[in-house]
């Protein structure tokens, strides 16, 4: 393993191949959660801090329960019943953290760049766990996962993401990961959600395009990111529900416009008859369980890769099981047998 | 008596560009003759400028010293003596103090400690309305006779175009220039930077470009209405820009500034590092060719660092919880020699016409080289090698997104009525 994983803060420095590598490395973490016993010992002894500095439930519990099915205890602070509540600074705050050990720290906060600002004030490695409408990296991962496993790839994909991207961390992170794979976007909602700079923000080459009727957008679709919406916002005017929905709601007619095959993903939670329409979102097309269920093996791959560090004689527990001459293989032994 | 010998005098007022000496009685400047030609009187202190320029004394027309109110950021004291350093005889400074500069009484304080504390001359500006809440207007005449030279509600715009109108009107009565920090505060709620694709990518909310001309538009012609000396305060966009080029040739008394920031840095180079977060924050690349256009064509009449000192406690946290602002006094001629001078886009005199007589015309006075005049000199090299450590700052605070950056020529001595406040 490299000194490049200390962090994973987001997903827009990464390249392709070591993107490929964090998915790979997420396969055998899913075949775990198939077992009738899902707790490993991989990281026994070692302690994850899980710090909330904006409320999360799904995520929390994702990045927690991936910590104890490899074994490691968690340090939990959450935001209503944090000393952030006091006055504490945020530096103050994860610096008392970490002076309790810690041997990684996983955060999510409203203020976009906070993960990339407590890294460089700490030894220990950083998992953004979203930071306001930067990046989730652990997010664009898993449905990188969810797509590769349902599409068999993630190359040269159509991909739609409906809602308010303007606001949305998972957005770009999907635009992040995706783009490195040769995907094109299609933006789609009110356009006062999908500002035009959005078109610029992937590398150079990747093509977005904003549009503005959903059947276009949906338009030989083979995967469908649907956003949650939230129509109250603190600093602009809100929307109606009622004309969000006759404009961006996926529902099966519009969906018909995408490929047959199409995906649906959602980050979650959902408003259902909001932007998804119940029949779509529990339909055949959709992946927002196996979303939950990847998202558990992602985040025990990364906090794997990033925990792990070293071992006590000082080896790399990954050294035999990570060929370092191709670490894209996916035929690597299950790197829960590494401190077995 | 101080004579300063064979330096290169610069004159913008005055366009002298010669070796001369200067020859310094108390606080006037008594004598300017080509060099040698001074006859020393005895016991007079010689400060040997050869292969330096000698100019008038700088001028910073926008500047936040902190005091009263917020002391551990900065006080009169250390902020002058930063000004010092970067070569400025005077700094106007802003009236968001803790209390605000709105009456004589704040006025008289903060004057009375640039006396007993200030390496350099302190010219306050009033606020132009009551607490800088744009309801009431601020005792300006009362504050005129106290000492400040224009007046501002700085940190935010004049709420109201009716008030701004109002406050516009009686300075024009009083002959006190109007600043105005040009801001339309509903494009600009919430915003930490410029929108753009940098903003859109991480993820920091923007405001555009019209967040500040929508609001220089609104005063140009409320200018116009009233006759009133318009000033405006680090303006940082192209389409600001333009209406102030378009009032001058109408023949408005409009007038604008531009900070080194502005003219060094673009959005682009924005980071979640909190040192490149500032109000009117980092402009697109074409506001910066627009504004290295306007500091050269003469639409832009000074440069004003807008020197903006947050202790690290304030500074030193998430991107858009951070304060506004970074420092400016130590790097500004270094910026103005490197990004404006070195580069060929302006000559050495212009530069030193947006340090000197510029500023001076914008609050309706005037500064030159001249028997008679006070003896107020920047004395700077054109060649100097330094590397800034803000470590090192004389400012009391640490926010400065020059650090480490290494600079050719510096302000070797500043000297403020007839005394040298900094020498290198």
């Amino acid at each position: 393993m490299t000194q490049r994983f200390r962090d994973l803060l987001a997903l827009e420095p990464l390249p392709a191949d070591e993107l490929t590598f964090l998915l790979d490395q997420s396969k055998p973490f899913q075949e775990i959660q198939r077992h009738p016993l899902k707790k490993l010992a991989t990281l026994r002894g070692k302690t994850v801090a899980l710090a909330f500095f904006e409320n999360s439930t799904r995520t929390r519990i994702s990045f927690g329960t991936a910590a104890s099915r490899l074994g490691a205890d968690t340090m939990n602070l959450q935001a209503e019943a944090s000393s952030l509540k006091k006055g504490e600074s945020l530096l103050d705050t994860v610096h008392t953290l970490d002076a309790m050990k810690p041997d990684c720290l996983v955060m999510r906060h409203a203020s976009s760049g906070a993960a990339d600002f407590v890294a460089q004030h700490l030894d220990i490695p950083v998992i953004n766990a979203g930071d306001g409408t930067h990046e989730h990296p652990s997010q664009g991962l898993l449905d990188a996962l969810t797509i590769r496993d349902r599409l068999g790839t993630i190359e040269n994909l159509n991909v739609t993401i409906l809602g308010d991207l303007q606001h949305s961390r998972v957005a770009r992170s999907n635009i992040h990961l995706l783009g490195k794979f040769g995907c094109k976007f299609t933006l789609c909602g009110p356009a006062m959600w999908v500002p035009r700079e959005l078109e610029k923000i992937g590398a150079p080459g990747v093509p977005i395009r904003r549009v503005f009727r959903i059947e276009e957008a949906l338009e030989g679709a083979d995967v469908v990111l649907v956003l949650r919406v939230q129509t109250e916002r603190q600093y602009e005017p809100s929307i109606s529900a009622e004309d969000y929905v006759l404009g961006y709601q996926l529902d099966a007619a519009r969906l018909r416009r995408a490929k047959p095959g199409a995906i649906i993903l959602h980050p979650g939670p959902m408003n259902r008859g909001i932007e998804i329409t119940p029949e779509v979102a529990d339909g055949r097309q959709s992946c927002v369980l196996e979303q939950v269920t990847n998202g558990v093996a992602v985040r025990m791959a990364l906090l794997f890769l990033l925990t792990s560090g070293t071992t006590e004689d000082g080896t790399h527990p990954l050294a035999e099981a990570t060929p370092t001459k191709n670490r894209r293989s996916t035929d690597q032994k299950d790197p829960s047998h590494a401190s077995r | 008596m101080l004579l300063v010998k064979n330096g290169r005098v610069l004159d913008p007022a005055s366009k002298t560009d010669a070796a001369m000496d200067v020859l310094l009685d108390g606080e006037t400047i008594r004598e300017v003759a080509p060099a040698g030609k001074i006859a020393a009187p005895q016991n007079v202190e010689i400060f040997d400028a050869t292969r330096l320029i000698v100019a008038p004394g700088f001028i910073d027309i926008h500047a936040h010293l902190r005091e009263p109110g917020q002391e551990s950021s900065e006080t009169i004291e250390s902020g002058t003596q930063a000004a010092a350093r970067g070569g400025f005889t005077a700094v106007c400074c802003m009236p968001n103090t803790k209390p605000v500069n709105d009456n004589a009484s704040v006025t008289r304080f903060i004057v009375d400690r640039a006396k007993a504390h200030g390496s350099v001359r302190v010219w306050p500006i009033g606020a132009a309305s009551v607490g800088s809440k744009g309801e009431a207007i601020a005792e300006i005449a009362a504050m005129k006779d106290a000492g400040v030279v224009a007046v501002s509600d700085d940190g935010k715009p004049i709420a109201t175009a009716k008030l701004a109108r109002q406050v516009m009107e009686y300075c024009r009565s009083l002959n006190l220039s109007v600043i105005e920090h040009a801001e339309d505060v509903s494009l600009a709620a919430g915003a930490v930077m410029r929108e753009g694709v940098t903003s859109t990518r991480l993820g920091l909310r923007g405001m555009p470009a019209a967040a500040e001309s929508v609001c220089v538009a609104r005063d140009v012609q409320l200018a116009e209405l009233t006759g009133a000396r318009l000033h405006v305060a680090h303006l940082s966009a192209k389409a600001s820009l333009e209406q102030v080029r378009s009032a001058k040739s109408k023949r408005l008394h409009v007038t604008c500034e531009v900070t080194p920031h502005h003219f060094t840095l673009i959005d682009e180079d924005v980071t979640y590092d909190s040192r490149f977060k500032m109000n009117p924050p980092l402009a697109a690349r074409e506001d910066r060719e627009a504004l290295l256009a306007g500091l050269a064509d003469g639409t832009v009449d000074a440069i004003a660092t807008d020197h903006a000192p947050h202790e690290p406690a304030l500074k030193d946290v998430e991107f858009d919880k951070a304060p506004f602002g970074i420092l400016g006094f130590e790097t500004a001629l270094s910026l103005a020699l490197e990004q404006l001078v070195d580069t060929g886009r302006i000559s050495l005199m212009r530069m030193v016409e947006l340090f000197t007589a510029g500023p001076a015309r914008v609050l309706g006075m005037e500064r030159r080289i001249g028997a008679g005049q006070p003896a107020d000199l920047t004395i700077f090299s054109l060649d100097h090698s330094w590397t800034y450590k803000v470590k090192e700052s004389a400012s009391k605070s640490r926010n400065s997104p020059f650090d480490g950056r290494t600079f050719k020529g510096a302000p070797l001595a500043t000297i403020v009525a007839g005394k040298i406040v900094y020498k290198h």
